[in-house]
């Protein structure tokens, strides 16, 4: 309860780790489960006489914590892991790139590949930050098409291969709501019509666009709204008329948490994570998919990273369109090859139709937004002064 | 000869770990060659550029030349990044240019040719931004950190009010420092004069009070306050419990300006009662009573003899928690919430999130010539070597 509260609480201008902290997990190669890896290296230093032993090769993969990373380690870091014997490391993050960048230019790198916004991936890559993305080592698609004509237009880019499809939308929880029930990217901000706190992202990103289109702007003009100052005013001002019933999240762990906890009666979230929540927890809680804000997950790898080999091999292993469709089956989150939309199946646990519940399906998409990563990898730093001079207002 | 000799490993300990770095993070608030060392031949043929017209083809092409050879020393983004923040929207101008420049024949006129890429390009501002960007020595920092900025046509002018961060922070942070010297000295105070009058062994114990929590991890004790303090926390419950306050009504005292202020006056206390103790230990009970014999009421005695008497200890405690409190840092960023923010919040946001450490060291910079300044007020009105620390 205490980190709970805490993580609510966090401060805008520094970032902490997630939710249990600097969390780190282990995968161990040729393990499926997850049987202490210390135990294993017990029982090998005993084997070998308690000399010192070259470890078995490994590396770091940085993910953001919660139903996500676990749908990740079960969908291809353990099958990689088991297949390839390179343990897998996991360690949470919230995005951003102020830590590859400190690890970069200290000449310390300990991440070796990350999941991270499209947007930052680009950042990255233009910084040098990031390992050139080589195509050559991405497998065909299913259908023996080459990887590049496989990937959906613009989810490669020069440092990082889009790996799925999610898109931030925001859910409430029904049991608020019996009556009458929030259903347009409007309603999120009729505290009159809706009453009950938000929650929503310590960032800028999507809040400005989500302000803009609950303020009336049509999808096809929210960006050129925002690059220009009426608009950017305009979408201040539509935050204003909720700021004091904002709760702020940095996790893509706390929405659902806030939302069960009736800490919140409705919050923006990662679409997957609130299915999850339904599927996997039985939660009352409803996604509104007007408005969405679709955008890719990219992998990239991280520059000087330490095990560059077995984070090849690893990147390779996880671009396939048989991982893309393996995480689809734990978490509502699309491939983003082409070969593998027509393999989204079930969800594995439950029997769950996943379809209806990916961002990328038409009815879901019809009233949705692309994010457009190019406008905010350029005004980022801007765009977060003047949210950061919002909030202290 | 010989205390020279004795204080020398600390000097050269104190230089190497303390005044060597904070002259580095000064030296970066006004100097930053990355820009100037990145694209010399354009920045010189900028100097004679009238600065009104799109400049000429020699520019442009000079330009692109630099900036090529930038992407192939991998240190374009770096260089974009610094030309975004003097004017934001260069960056991808930069890198899209270059990105599309690069293995492209050379064109006829670079100048067409970028400005076909990006119009941008034929904008006299993106030329000024350029320019100043590559400023080797530049106030910019300390400009920006005071929410005002470089006209494009030379001049300073303030910061649109959205963008206004740091004044009204600074301000904040000066209020509310104040504020929490005061709401220590009140409480410290009348502390400080019971341990210096109790009898030896209750004094110690009480000592031992104020000693215990100063002793113990900063974090623990912050963390401490959010378990007192939060909505579902010990205080809230208690209210709640005995009916004060309803179960929907708990009463938000910490992640805001409420948290800030209790956990750092607590955190704070013992640095205004340790100088005030160490002074009022000094001052004979007598005095007191030969006041009092004179026929002085308590509040006169207090007031005419007492309170002077204690004044070096007042100072020191106060000079203390305020400059103290000016930089505090991990308080405010744990139980600030958003409202509960200070000055040095932004400075570790400039160090960790956006990393322009120019602008952090810009921001450390004027709280350093902010305390020195408080010191040279304070010597003059107290007088340092009236202080007593303990």
């Amino acid at each position: 309860m205490l980190l709970q509260s805490q993580l609510h609480g966090w401060s805008p201008l520094v970032r902490f780790p997630g939710p249990g902290g600097q969390c780190s997990r282990t995968v161990p190669a040729g393990m499926s489960g997850r049987t202490g890896p210390a135990a294993l290296l017990l029982l090998l230093a005993l084997l070998t006489g308690g000399r010192p032993l070259a470890l078995a090769e490994s590396l770091t993969m940085v993910s953001w914590g919660g139903s996500y990373a676990r749908a990740c380690e079960k969908a291809f870091y353990e099958p990689f892991a088991s297949e390839s014997g390179i343990e897998v490391r996991v360690e949470d993050y919230n995005g951003g790139l102020a830590q590859i960048r400190a690890q970069v230019e200290t000449g310390n790198v300990h991440w070796d590949v990350v999941d991270m916004e499209m947007a930052d991936a680009v950042r990255g890559c233009d910084e040098g930050l990031l390992e050139p993305v080589d195509l050559g080592a991405l497998a065909p698609g299913a259908d023996g098409k080459p990887a590049e004509e496989d990937f959906y237009p613009g989810s490669l880019t020069e440092c990082g291969v889009g790996t799925l499809f999610y898109s931030t939308i925001y859910a409430y929880n029904l049991e608020r709501f019996p009556g009458n029930r929030p259903s347009t990217i409007a309603d999120f901000f009729d505290l009159e019509k809706f009453p009950g706190r938000r929650g929503m992202r310590r960032t800028p990103q999507v809040n400005m666009e989500f302000a803009l289109m609950a303020d009336g702007v049509p999808l096809d003009q929210v960006y050129a709204a925002l690059r220009t100052q009426e608009g950017l005013n305009r979408a201040f001002r539509k935050l204003d008329s909720i700021k004091d019933h904002i709760v702020w999240w940095e996790a893509g762990a706390q929405p659902p948490q806030m939302l069960a906890d009736g800490e919140v009666t409705m919050s923006t979230a990662y679409n997957g994570r609130i299915f999850n929540a339904q599927v996997l927890e039985n939660q009352p809680f409803v996604i509104v998919w007007d408005g969405q804000l679709l955008d890719t997950g990219q992998l990239v790898i991280v520059a000087g990273s330490p095990n560059l080999e077995a984070a090849r091999k690893f990147f390779s292993f996880a671009t396939t369109v048989r991982s893309m469709v393996a995480v689809g089956r734990y978490i509502s989150y699309s491939p983003t090859r082409q070969s593998g939309t027509a393999l989204i199946s079930t969800h594995l646990e439950t029997g769950v139709d996943m379809k209806p519940h990916m961002p990328t399906t038409p009815e879901n998409a019809a009233r949705g937004l692309q994010y457009d990563w190019e406008w905010w990898s350029d005004h980022i730093d801007e765009m977060n002064l003047r949210f950061i001079a919002w909030l202290l207002r | 000869m010989r205390p020279a000799v004795l204080v020398l490993p600390l000097a050269a300990f104190i230089l190497v770990t303390f005044v060597a770095p904070l002259l580095v993070m000064l030296g970066r608030s006004v100097h930053d060659p990355m820009v100037a060392d990145a694209l010399p031949e354009t920045l010189g043929l900028l100097r004679s550029w009238d600065g009104k017209r799109v400049p000429p083809e020699a520019v442009f092409e000079t330009m692109a030349r630099e900036l090529l050879k930038a992407r192939r020393e991998k240190s374009l983004g770096r260089i974009a990044t610094r030309v975004n923040r003097v004017q934001a929207g260069l960056r991808s101008v930069l890198m899209k240019s270059v990105r599309r420049l690069r293995g492209a024949q050379p064109p006829d006129s670079w100048r067409e040719a970028m400005i076909a890429l990006d119009p941008k390009w034929g904008q006299t501002r993106t030329w000024h931004a350029i320019r100043r960007a590559g400023e080797r020595f530049t106030l910019r920092h300390y400009l920006h950190a005071l929410d005002m900025d470089q006209a494009p046509g030379g001049g300073i002018i303030r910061q649109p009010p959205d963008l206004r961060i740091y004044l009204p922070l600074l301000r904040r942070t000066l209020a509310v420092s104040l504020g929490i010297t005061l709401l220590c000295l009140l409480l410290g105070y009348p502390i400080a004069y019971l341990i210096a009058n109790a009898p030896p062994h209750r004094a110690n114990l009480l000592l031992l009070l104020v000693l215990v929590p100063f002793w113990t991890s900063l974090l623990v004790r912050t963390t401490s306050w959010i378990v007192l303090l939060q909505t579902q926390g010990v205080i809230n419950d208690l209210l709640a419990a005995v009916g004060l306050i309803a179960d929907d009504q708990r009463i938000s005292m910490i992640y805001n300006m409420t948290g800030t202020v209790v956990a750092m006056t607590h955190v704070l206390l013992p640095f205004m009662v340790l100088p005030l103790f160490s002074v009022m230990r000094t001052i004979p009970p007598l005095y007191m009573s030969a006041a009092a014999s004179l026929g002085a009421s308590f509040l006169q005695a207090f007031r005419r003899v007492y309170w002077p008497q204690t004044l070096p200890g007042v100072a020191a405690g106060s000079l203390l928690v305020f400059i103290l409190a000016i930089g505090y840092y991990i308080t405010p960023a744990l139980v600030g919430g958003q409202s509960g923010q200070l000055i040095s919040n932004m400075v570790a946001y400039h160090m960790q999130q956006s990393l322009n450490w120019g602008l952090a060291a810009a921001l450390g910079g004027i709280l350093l010539g902010g305390v020195f300044l408080l010191y040279l007020v304070f010597n003059r009105l107290v007088g340092v070597d009236r202080m007593r620390l303990g």
